[in-house]
């Protein structure tokens, strides 16, 4: 049975395809050119302006530095993988590590309450939740993988 | 992505040129706080050249906004585009910091 909050490796429908596939070290110095790449591929897209300029480079850009500083703990020998599938309706990031995940649901900090507002951290996953339409994460064979999904407008 | 700093008058002005993310966000943080060392007091970062913010970006701006306050300075942002807007908005962070539409606004704002 799968815990709460987490899902599975998705099915692939007919009318989708892989955009962008690529294998990276663990080294924040890869995120940058890694999202600009899927931000180009996205451009070719029926997705907003909006989307490509802000969703899709933020969203990604926290789910890469979350797969290298805290699933792979920065340990450059470890790799990413980043995925992008395009289908009819969205398009889904998966962002792959070699750590042992997280609870999705246990993450419930509201970086917007008062209280919360000048902390440094912990708008990662605030962030990456109000920008794409759905957060997900699943264990695949000896990765912990987080999926974005962001349906096309 | 590279931050420079200029002083205009007695405001130290910081341009943000391409992303402020978890890869560049301590040099930025250094180099403000490096002035702030050597007494500075008025801080003036804009935006006008950024393309994007993650959210250590934004720790990052939480950051030198409370270490400003703390020795007595002060910090304004500008032109921030509508997309760094709504990032704002969403995260709330547009109601602790002080954010001009144009660079002059924030200059005349201290």
């Amino acid at each position: 049975m799968t815990p709460a909050g987490e899902t599975g490796p998705r099915r692939h429908d007919d009318h989708e395809r892989v955009a962008f596939e690529r294998l990276i070290p663990s080294d924040i110095r890869e995120i940058e050119p890694i999202v600009e790449q899927v931000t180009r591929e996205c451009r070719g897209l029926a997705l907003s302006a909006r989307q490509c300029a802000l969703n899709v480079p933020v969203a990604l850009t926290e789910a890469l530095s979350n797969a290298i500083l805290r699933g792979n703990r920065g340990v450059r020998e470890k790799h990413v993988r980043v995925r992008a599938v395009v289908s009819d309706h969205a398009l889904v990031l998966e962002v792959a590590d070699e750590g042992t995940g997280f609870d999705l649901d246990a993450c419930t900090i509201d970086p917007t309450s008062p209280g919360n507002l000048e902390r440094e951290d912990g708008r990662g996953l605030f962030l990456m939740r109000s920008l794409m339409d759905r957060v997900e994460r699943y264990a695949d064979d000896a990765h912990n993988v987080v999926r974005l999904t962001l349906n096309r407008s | 992505m590279s931050f420079s700093i200029k002083k205009q008058g007695e405001i130290c002005v910081v341009d943000v040129e391409g992303q402020l993310i978890v890869g560049n966000r301590q040099e930025l943080k250094q180099k403000v706080l490096d002035e702030l060392e050597k007494g500075e007091k008025k801080f003036l970062i804009d935006f006008s050249q950024t393309g994007y913010i993650d959210s250590s970006g934004l720790g990052v701006l939480v950051s030198l906004s409370k270490k400003i306050r703390e020795q007595g300075g002060e910090l304004r942002l500008a032109n921030l585009n509508d997309d760094l807007k709504t990032l704002f908005e969403l995260t709330k962070l547009d109601t602790l910091f002080q954010i001009a539409d144009t660079r002059e606004r924030a200059l005349e704002s201290f």
